[in-house]
This record gives C-alpha cells, structure tokens and sequence, in this order.
C-alpha cells in the first residue's frame, strides 16, 4: 500500500567518475524516494553528491567519464537507467523536470522567454501556435511574473536573477511534470528574491499536486516548505525523516553541525558555529564513516566501518551508532563537551 | 518589438563605422546592378546583348557613339552609346560587365554557402559529437564505401554498387542498433574489430589539416581541369576547398557552448541533439562563422576571376570579369578600357566585402568594440 504512493525512487546508488589517474567514487550508495505530492529536501554541503544524483535520475550524466556501477532509478515501477534514450527523452520535461542552480546561464541568449518556454511544449506536445502562446502566458503569470504577455518577447538579458529563475520555473512546469527537480533554485539570487522563490515553490506544488525533490546546502530554506528531509554527506545519506524529526531530534553530529551553523537569534554575538575541515575529495575519501575525521564523537570504530542506518521510529534514520547508543535523547548543542 | 531592440543596436553600431556602412552600400549596389545584369542580358532576345558581334566597330574607347551608317538595325546598341567602349570583335563591354557581374555574384554567394553548410555540418560534428570513438570496423566500412564509389566513379558499375550497398548498409545498422552490434558476445579476437581507436573529433579536425594543407588554388585548378567547365563546378570546387575555416570556428564554438548551462537545461526538458545543435548551439556560433564567410564571398569572387582569367572558368561565350580581364590584357595599350574595367570592377567589390566583413566582426565580437 505504502509502495503506490512513492513516485520516485533512487535504489543504492553507486556512480564514479572515472579519471586518467583516478577514480571519484561521487554516489556511494545513495537511496532516497519521492512520494506523490510531497516535498523532499536533499540537503548537503557542495560537493557531496546531490546535484550528481539529480542528474543520474535523468540520465543526464554524460558517460564516460560517468559510469553508474550498480543501484537503480525508478520511477512509477520503470527502471529509469535501463530505458532506451529516446523514452527517456519523454520522460524528461514531461514527468520529470528540472529547475537548474544558475539563472543566469541556464537560459538561451538568443531566443526570448517565450520561446524557451514555448520549446518545453513544442517538443512534447502537438499543439498549434495560439494556443502555445496562450498557455506560455499563464504559465509566466502563474510563476509570478508581472506583465507576463509582454514579458514574452523579452530576451534572458532583459530580465533580473529573480525572473529569469522564474522564468526557469515556468519551463520546467510547461508540460505539467509529476516531478520537478529544483537544484538550488535560490543560491544565484538575493535573500529577499530567495524568500519570494521558496514560497513560489510550495505554493505551486499545493496548486499543481505535484512532488519536488529540493536541493539546497541551506537548512534554513528548507525548514518552511520541506515534508521529508535527506541529508547526504560525502556520497552517502547520513540522516533521514520528517522534517520536523530532523529539525527537532538530529540524530548524526553532521546534522547537528548543519543546524549550529545556522544564524540564530538568540545566540546573538556569539561567534558563528562552523564545522571544521571540508568535505573529503570524491576520490580520496577516508574508509569507514566518511565524516569521521570532522567529527568530535568519533571512535575508534567509525574509521574502520561505515555504519548501518539506525532506525529511531517514524521513518528517521541516521548513520551514527555513537549518537543513537546513548546520547541521542538529549539535546545536544555540543555534544563535544559531554563526550570529553 | 523588443526583437528590433537588438536590431536597432547592430545597425547603430554599424553606422560608426563608415567604411563598413560604405562597404555595405557597395554590396547592396552590386547585388541590384548583378540582379539587372542577369535581367538584361539573358533570354532569348535580351535587352542589351553581350554577345552581339559587331566587327565594324572594335575597339571603341568607352563613351563613343555608335557609328549608325555601318550597324544593321539589330546591331545598335540599345542605350545608342558604348558606355565602356568595345571588345576586339565589336561587343559592347558595358554589356558584357553586367552578364560578368551575376556571374561574380553566385559564385561568391553559392561557394560560399557551400562552404559555410560543409563548415558547419564537419565542425558541428566535432565540437558535438567529438568525444566519441570510431571503431576499427567503422574505418573498415568506409575504405570499403570509398572503394564502392571508386569502382562506381570509373566504370565498374555492379561491383561497385555491391560494395557501395554492402558498407551503407552496415555502417547505418552499426549507428542505429548500437547495442546490438557493440560484439560483446563474440571471441576476443573478433572484439578487436570492435575497440574505437579515433575519436571523431581528431579524424574531422585532422582530416581540416590535411585540406589546409593543399595549395588551394592549385588544387581547384587541377579538379576544374578534370572536370567538364561550367559555372556549377566551379562553385562546387571553390566551396569545397574553403570550408576549413567555418568548421574550426564551429567546433571551437561548439566545445564551449556544449558545457553551457542552457544546453544541459534543454537536455532536461526533453529536447533531442538535433534540435539542441540546430536550434541551441548553432545560433549562438554563427557570429564568427558571418564575418569569415562576408570576406570568403570576397575570396570567392577573387579566385573565380582568377580562373577565368586562366581560362579554366566559365567557358568563353559568356562573359565573366576574369575573362573580359583575360581577353583585354592583350589590347592593354591600344584599349585600357578592356583591362580597367573589369580590373577595377573587381578591386571594388572585393574591397567593399572585406570591408563590411570586417565591420561586421567588429559588432559581432564585443572584445573589438572598445577600440574604435
């Protein structure tokens, strides 16, 4: 029962990109799933791997120097990886879209708006010239744009940040995908534009019934629209659950950094909480946990083993037998002190 | 009306630059006068006939009146004054300038196309297509599809034909059902067959190379001494020798635009590789291609006139600016006007298009703007 629900699955991951010298193991067994009108949050620092795993999900990794090893796509019961390029062509667009990071490049500079919406239609649909026109019209007015007619025949260049990511919106929405994809919609624009973006979002998801897999690095963007959140760290989902079991009850000390780096208010002056170190790189990652060498909880047995998820009830799962052994039941803002 | 917006910016651009705009006005001038010259002086009774012998009035000098005692009716000339004097057998030069001047115009025009499509098609290819591999049986098929033509091109027409067949055949199915033959299943000896061993872009850019470097003009006079003289052949030789250019402008385009954001972008929407490269790429990598083709017009004309004046161009009766040149130079002291006309004719608008050509590059490439 619960199965006819999930729209979208990723099955243990396994991708790398191969080298001349190296080999970058980018997905190290990734699996989350995308159920019908939900909201789900990708979380992670830059370079762990979501945007990767977004574009495997459309075949859009460019092979070689890509190569998926093992794992599978699958979307409403097809295996995404093993359909021919020109049924993946379909489905791209028309059941899954996506809304790319970059406003600014994202866009052709020498075709107006309307065309490039008008393209999302034409290659999917048989439809005639007025009506395109028509529909092109209510899409950029439902994305928010004002003046959407005569917005049009604008170019890309013509535009700001904050339309041209809606711009980008209403392409990916054209053909009324299941699933749109939004690969850090809002890290190209400013914070207020940001605001307007995510609250975009989620209005056009309850409008349009549909799901959005959200990819972000800011925890805080994702608190307002998220129902299920993932955090992926190094290639690897180290937490996972409802967004309010992430927010509330972290359970992986990578979680936990994410959220004390956060600005908040009544820590005011204080210095700014940062994790240390960065993120390993894909081709020399550190055996067993992949945080472990960031990480002040560590034991012995994290350098060696990479952890099984540990179940805390309600779907939430995390990557840290240290924290769910004994610890996990207090609110930890450093955990550090009571571990030393 | 935001489309003229872009429109209106080019053309102020171009009025900066009053050599371009001159340039451009020659352009236009040519065009119309080459248009009326193909009017005026074809069909079956033209309105002015380049190829009327009048052998009473050689050598005329320019602006002469036409001796009205000596001519039949027929024989007048229509505007009743040599404009630009007459040939050694009487025909009128202003006539024969105009015939000459359509003949300029498409061979600049079509060799140019020709070229620019051959460029586009060979560097699209590369820039896009460029990191795959060619296998060793790919290579194998084309010797054989090559070997086909060649049996066909002398004679041996069923054996050719087979061979033609035979390779097409095979190289479209091994392109259409890759997974198919990709050999995997077959022993390792045979698998050798099947390991690339070129990458696509290194056989085009290479094979860009090897044309380079060719003489040429030499090479376009010895194709056009094998081949049956017309006008068609020599278009189709000039712009099969001068698409080198076009296609390394293309692939370079074609390397940066493919990692482009709007590409990966339309790739998500669902769009194919032929609407990406056709209606994505290509649109923003013509700029380049624009201003060496406005000057490869130029080129064109040149060796055009160059093979007339040789006599490998046009055949005779008609009359292109190479041959009117050719046929003058030896009357060059009697009747300069022979030489002068046409030598001049030429000089202008081969100028006129470098000019505008380079007008144009200026525009198109932001960089260059700032220098003027």
């Amino acid at each position: 029962m619960e199965n006819n629900h999930i729209l979208l699955s990723v099955q243990d991951l396994h991708l790398h990109f191969r080298g001349r010298r190296q080999l970058a193991r980018v997905l190290d067994g990734v699996s989350y799933e995308v159920r019908r009108e939900e909201t789900v949050c990708l979380v992670g620092e830059s370079g762990c791997g979501k945007t990767v795993s977004a574009l495997a999900i459309l075949g859009l990794i460019p092979r070689p120097p890509g190569e998926i090893v093992s794992g599978d796509v699958m979307c409403k019961g097809k295996s995404l990886l093993r359909l021919p390029e020109e049924e993946m062509r379909q489905i791209r667009g028309k059941h899954i879209a996506m809304v790319f990071q970059e406003p600014m490049t994202s866009l052709n500079p020498v075709f107006t708006v309307g065309d490039q919406i008008a393209e999302a239609i034409t290659v999917h649909e048989n439809v005639d010239r007025a009506e395109i026109r028509r529909r092109c019209v209510q899409l950029l007015s439902d994305v928010g744009m004002p003046a959407a007619a005569e917005r049009l025949d604008d170019y890309p260049h013509q535009l700001s940040g904050g339309q041209r990511q809606r711009v980008m919106i209403a392409m990916a929405l054209a053909c009324n995908p299941e699933i749109v994809i939004a690969d850090e919609p809002t890290t190209a624009l400013d914070v207020t534009i940001q605001a307007q973006i995510v609250s975009l979002f989620s209005e056009l998801q309850k409008k349009r019934r549909m799901s959005v897999l959200y990819i972000t690095h800011d925890l805080g963007v994702v608190a307002g629209i998220a129902d299920r959140i993932y955090v992926m760290y190094a290639g690897i989902i180290v937490e996972q659950g409802d967004c309010s079991d992430i927010f509330r009850n972290p359970q992986h000390p990578y979680t936990r950094g994410l959220l004390d780096s956060l600005p908040d208010r009544s820590r005011r002056g204080e210095k700014l909480h940062s994790i240390p170190g960065q993120v390993p790189d894909p081709a020399c990652k550190p055996g067993g946990c992949p945080f472990h060498p960031r990480c002040n909880l560590a034991v012995d047995t994290c350098r060696h083993v990479l952890p099984a998820m540990c179940d805390h009830g309600n779907g939430h799962l995390s990557r840290c037998p240290v924290l769910s052994a004994g610890l996990g039941k207090r609110n930890l803002r450093h955990v550090a002190d009571y571990v030393e | 009306m935001k489309k003229r917006a872009r429109f209106q910016e080019f053309c102020e651009l171009l009025k900066e630059n009053k050599l371009a705009v001159a340039g451009f006005i020659i352009f236009v001038l040519f065009f119309c006068i080459a248009v009326a010259g193909l009017l005026l002086t074809s069909g079956a009774k033209p309105v002015i006939d380049p190829a009327m012998v009048r052998l009473e009035e050689k050598l005329r000098p320019p602006l002469a009146r036409p001796n009205l005692e000596v001519l039949r009716p027929d024989q007048i000339p229509r505007l009743n004054i040599y404009l630009l004097g007459t040939d050694d057998l009487g025909r009128d030069v202003f006539a024969r300038m105009l015939q000459g001047a359509w003949v300029s115009l498409t061979v600049g025009f079509v060799a140019v196309g020709i070229s620019v499509l051959v460029g586009i098609f060979m560097g699209g290819i590369a820039g896009y297509y460029g990191q795959s591999r060619v296998r060793v049986d790919q290579v194998l098929a084309t010797i054989v599809l090559f070997s086909g033509a060649m049996l066909l091109a002398f004679g041996l027409r069923d054996a050719g034909l087979v061979l033609f067949i035979i390779a097409a055949i095979y190289i479209f199915s091994s392109l259409a059902f890759e997974r198919v033959l990709s050999g995997r299943h077959l022993p390792a000896s045979v698998q050798v067959l099947f390991r690339g061993v070129v990458s696509i872009d290194t056989l085009i850019m290479r094979f860009v190379d090897v044309m380079l470097c060719f003489p040429s003009f030499f090479l376009i006079l010895t194709v056009v001494a094998l081949l049956p003289a017309s006008m068609y052949n020599i278009m189709i030789v000039i712009g099969l020798t001068s698409w080198m250019g076009s296609a390394r402008f293309i692939r370079a385009e074609f390397l940066s635009l493919r990692e482009q954001d709007f590409v990966t972008a339309a790739r998500a929407l669902g769009v194919n590789d032929w609407r990406i490269i056709f209606r994505h790429m290509i649109p923003n990598a013509v700029a380049p291609v624009l201003v060496s083709a406005t000057i490869g017009i130029a080129t064109a004309i040149l060796t055009e006139a160059g093979l007339s004046f040789l006599g490998f161009g046009v055949p005779p009766p008609h009359a292109t600016w190479g041959n009117i040149l050719s046929d003058g130079k030896r009357f060059i002291f009697d009747a300069p006007w022979l030489t002068f006309a046409p030598g001049l004719a030429i000089l202008i608008v081969v100028l006129a298009f470098n000019l505008f050509g380079e007008g144009l590059r200026d525009i198109l490439n932001p960089k260059l703007r700032e220098r003027y």
